[in-house]
Formats: structure tokens, C-alpha cells, sequence
């Protein structure tokens, strides 16, 4: 892949292992920075800026912010930032380093992600908030994030003719991927039947074709590709794009945690849906085809919106996901391996880490380290996410 | 004395309707209501008036909620009692989300169906019974008992 002026250099990645580890999520920060500065070989005195992914889901233990970070690894006088984007979070704050290296601003940057998270449904907050969809869609319609979930899979089911035992499957698919992945926090075989066994949460969806929460931390260190160059990277994995498009109003598709869509009586539906836009705007900066792609880390928070990320990302048409899944394609050693990770099936949400997780997945790929899981050649990929209030976000990586 | 849950979201009596606003400018509809400033982004409208939105619409997707979900949730029953939820585009060209009428599960829905607005008690405080918009689905094929079905 050639070079382009608006790239910048992914010169090292680290992660925390996923879990239930019961510590702060500055402990799990700490960590992934290190091991992405070991990675990278950078001294942490040359990183001059630090931006941290940061969480809005309170009442557990710990705010994050990007200078949390930044004083946990020592205070070296480096710039601050914090993003927040719901699941989208970690592109989010990739993106701004990015913007920030390509305008000459900074030339070493740390993003770091972490999170602690509590057990059972996300809930909202505590207190009465009568204007805030995130608390009125549990008071009034006792509507968890699984019963999203299960909307978009029965659509599936309904007009494609998707089956519980193709949902199944998936889990199935990215449970054998995980199973060599030091990082993920679930490393064992499933089957259908132990699936379709699992108690049904929100039908059509069982309990392990939905994501479980976990604690976990990734980080990236980026640079411009002059420093790259100058340490010693001649070929490194390159950011080629970064998505983080909102929705194009009518956004028509029932969002969580909205209680409706807009109204396309007026102005029509739009060419393409929010989901669509996110994976097209990365392929259209980075000039790059989805006939391109590789390898792809997308956001299964439930097995069947693994299936509606292939074809959001155009890596076939419309009503055709089940058709590579049963064919294997999107397998390990398939034609488009999706979530050789295991994905957050296993894994587990940790939200402000999960975006810049599916990035070190992608950087091990492409470099070729992906140890038990690699998907052979693989040149590009790209990652796709979507969460709360508008936010998604897409990162295409190339080498 | 029996309430809505919420106030100004719908109407009651013999033909319940959900209550959004239009837009004076572009006619866009909204529900939840808008007001302030129109979110159409080719509108810079201002004004809103109320809106009965239609009692009919088409199921887009459903589903249940098989495990109580957490507070700020209110129970409607000790056990509990799993109910159905569906997501109903109306002629106004937006979708709205609800529960399924009491006694009605996943069996009994189809996406493309038709459904129509009832209005039914969510939970009993001590003040009476406070009710909600439900979707009730027509031309349903078999009816089932949703307790019964999820009794894990």
C-alpha cells in the first residue's frame, strides 16, 4: 500500500488482558500504555500528547479522563485530551490524535482506553430524568440494551431468513478464533446446541449470542511518519482513515436508546443508513474499496449484528451475510476472516477500550503477529463500531 | 386514580393516540415532541403544534424481555412476568417503539403486520394505576401464553 500525506504511523499497540479483575481502570490504563510504549520502543518522555477515551456510565468507581492517564504514568508535561464517543470512543480520541499529528501539532501520541465495569444489564443512572431517553426507555418500556439487539436480529430472521442456528454459529466461528488470544477474556470452544441451550434473554437472541461486560484497557501509540522514519519504522502499519460520521437526518433506523426514529415523510429515506455512512466515509478517505479489505474487526455485541456489520461495511450485498457465514468465508482461513479476535464475543465490552482494542487486533494482523489467529497476507483492515447517540466510528489500517 | 406514566405523551379513552408535534414550517412530525427548533436540517422552523399521530401502524421489529430489566423499571408484578416489545412504523413515517398488549408474545408477530395502539396499565403505585401506550398486533396468528413460554 503506498503512502499517502494525510497517514500517520501506528508505532506501537499493548493491551490489559479482558476480565473480571476486579482493580481500578487506571491499573488496566497503566498497563496497555506500557506495553504499547515497550512495543513501540518509545521513551514515554517523547510522547506529547495523551488523549484517554472516557466513559459517561457512572455509579462505579472511577471517572476517566485522558490526565488521569497522564499522571498515573508520571506528569512529563505532555498535552491533554479526552474523548468521549459511547462506543466509538477509542477512534474518537485516535482521531484526534491523528488531526493533531497531521497538523504538525504533535509528533508522539498516547491513547489509552480503560474501563471497570459493573455486573448484569447496563442500567442508566440513578435518579429521575423525565428529558433523557437513556432513563425513559427503562421506566416506560423496561427496553435493556439485548431487546435492541433482538430487534435488529428477528429483522434479520423475518426478511432473510437468518435462523437462531445461524446466530449460533457466529458465536461458534469467534469463540474458535479467540481461543489463542492471550487478550480475551472468554478462551474456550462452543457449540450450537450449548447456544440454542442457553436461556433465551430476548428472543430470538440466547444468552451467548449477547456480549458480556468486561474490564479490559488497550492503547496505541501514533506518530507522524517522519519520526517513524527517523526510529527506525520504514514500512509500519499506517492509519489510512478514521470515521466518526453522525447520522444523516431522517436517521430511520431505531437507535438504542431512542424511544423512535425520525420522520422521512417530508425529506424521504437517505441513500444509506447511519451504519452504511460510517464504513463508507472511511473507505472514501482512505481511497479504499471494500473489494480491498482483508480482515475486519466489527462490533458483535450480539452475534447477528456481526452479521449486519459485513454488509454495513459492503463486504457483501444486503441480505448475504449468512450466505458467507455458512460457506465459511468469514472464517480464519475463509475469504474475509471477520473478528479474528474473537470479537466481543470474547472479549466483553469494555466500552471506552473496545474501539482501540479492534485497532491493536488489526496492527498485530497486518504486521503479521497475530500468533494462532492470523489471517494470512493480510495487507488492510478495518474496523467498524457504533454506540450510544449518534456515535460510530470506523478505522481502515493498511501496511 | 388512574394516570399516564408519563404526561402528554398520548391520549386516552375509546381511540388512544400517541401525541408528537409538527413542525409549522416543513410539517416534519416528532415523537418524542419537539419544540424549540426543528430538526429537519434544511428547517430553521420554530413552531410546533400538537399531533395525534395514527393509532396504526406497521410492525418493524420485535421482540421480548424475558429477564426483569433493572430499575428505573418498575415491576408491574412480583414474580415477574416476562412481556413483548415491538417497533411500529406509522404512516407518518417514523417508528415507535413500545410494549405488546398484555397476553401477547413474540408468537403472535410478524415484521410488516399490522398493529394498533391500545393503552394499558405499566405498574400500580400507591397513587393508582399508571398506564402506557402498548401495541396491540391485528391479524395475529396464534395466540400463546408468554408466561408460560419463559419460565427459565
Amino acid at each position: 500500500m503506498t503512502g499517502s500525506s494525510n497517514d500517520v504511523a501506528v508505532a506501537g499497540v499493548g493491551m490489559h488482558p479482558w476480565g473480571k479483575w476486579g482493580r481500578s481502570f487506571v491499573t488496566y490504563g497503566v498497563h496497555a500504555a506500557r506495553a504499547a510504549l515497550a512495543d513501540a520502543d518509545i521513551p514515554w518522555s517523547d510522547v506529547d500528547l495523551v488523549v484517554g477515551g472516557e466513559t459517561v456510565r457512572n455509579g462505579y468507581g472511577g471517572y476517566v479522563a485522558g490526565a488521569t492517564f497522564a499522571q498515573a504514568l508520571g506528569w512529563n508535561g505532555a498535552r491533554v485530551a479526552t474523548s468521549y464517543a459511547a462506543c466509538a470512543t477509542g477512534a474518537q480520541a485516535l482521531d484526534t490524535a491523528r488531526a493533531r499529528i497531521l497538523a504538525g501539532m504533535c509528533e508522539v501520541a498516547l491513547v489509552v482506553g480503560a474501563d471497570t465495569t459493573p455486573k448484569g444489564f447496563l442500567a442508566p443512572n440513578a435518579g429521575e430524568r423525565w428529558d433523557d431517553p437513556d432513563w425513559l426507555r427503562f421506566r416506560l418500556l423496561g427496553m435493556t440494551n439485548p431487546a435492541y439487539f433482538a430487534l435488529y436480529a428477528r429483522r434479520r430472521m423475518d426478511l432473510f431468513g437468518a435462523t437462531q442456528a445461524d446466530f449460533a454459529q457466529v458465536k461458534v466461528k469467534n469463540a474458535r478464533h479467540g481461543l489463542h488470544n492471550p487478550y480475551a477474556r472468554y478462551r474456550k470452544e462452543v457449540s450450537v446446541e450449548d447456544v440454542l441451550a442457553s436461556a433465551v434473554v430476548s428472543d430470538p437472541l440466547h444468552l451467548l449470542d449477547i456480549c458480556a461486560t468486561s474490564d479490559g484497557a488497550a492503547a496505541v501509540v501514533l506518530t507522524s511518519v517522519d519520526y517513524a522514519r527517523r526510529h527506525g519504522l520504514d514500512s509500519p502499519v499506517r492509519v489510512k482513515a478514521v470515521s466518526t460520521v453522525t447520522p444523516t437526518f431522517p436517521h430511520t433506523v431505531l437507535d438504542m436508546p431512542n424511544l423512535s426514529t425520525d420522520s422521512s415523510a417530508v425529506t424521504g429515506v437517505p441513500e444509506r443508513t447511519f451504519k452504511e455512512s460510517i464504513g463508507r466515509a472511511a473507505y472514501e478517505e482512505a481511497g479504499i474499496g471494500p473489494e480491498d479489505v482483508d480482515v475486519a474487526e466489527v462490533y458483535d455485541l450480539s452475534t447477528a449484528l456481526e452479521l449486519d456489520w459485513i454488509e454495513d461495511l459492503a463486504l457483501c450485498g444486503r441480505g448475504e451475510a449468512e450466505v458467507l457465514l455458512r460457506a465459511g468465508d468469514t472464517t480464519l482461513g475463509g475469504r474475509i476472516p471477520v473478528n479474528p479476535s474473537g470479537g466481543l464475543a470474547c472479549f466483553g465490552e469494555a466500552v471506552p477500550a473496545q474501539a482501540l482494542a479492534q485497532v491493536c487486533e488489526l496492527t498485530w494482523q497486518l504486521r503479521g503477529r497475530a500468533e494462532g489467529r492470523q489471517v494470512e497476507g493480510a495487507r488492510v483492515g478495518i474496523t467498524a463500531n457504533q454506540g450510544l447517540f449518534g456515535h460510530g466510528s470506523s478505522v481502515l489500517l493498511a501496511v | 386514580m388512574t394516570a399516564p406514566a408519563i404526561e402528554g405523551w398520548f391520549t386516552t379513552g375509546a381511540d388512544p393516540a400517541l401525541l408528537g408535534t409538527r413542525c409549522t414550517t416543513c410539517t416534519t412530525v416528532f415523537f418524542p415532541k419537539a419544540d424549540g427548533f426543528c430538526r429537519n436540517p434544511a428547517c430553521a422552523g420554530e413552531t410546533f403544534e400538537e399531533v395525534a399521530l395514527s393509532r396504526r401502524g406497521v410492525v418493524w421489529s420485535y421482540t421480548d424481555a424475558q429477564y426483569q430489566p433493572p430499575p428505573p423499571y418498575i415491576p408491574a408484578s412480583d414474580p415477574y412476568e416476562p412481556f413483548a416489545l415491538a417497533a411500529v412504523e406509522l404512516p407518518e413515517g417514523l417508528v415507535v417503539l413500545g410494549q405488546v398488549a398484555r397476553g401477547y408474545g413474540v408468537a403472535d408477530l410478524r415484521v410488516g403486520q399490522e398493529a394498533e395502539l391500545v393503552v394499558e396499565t405499566l405498574y400500580t403505585d400507591e397513587s393508582g394505576d399508571r398506564t402506557i401506550w402498548r401495541w396491540l398486533p391485528l391479524t395475529s396468528g396464534h395466540l400463546t401464553e408468554l408466561g408460560e413460554e419463559a419460565d427459565q
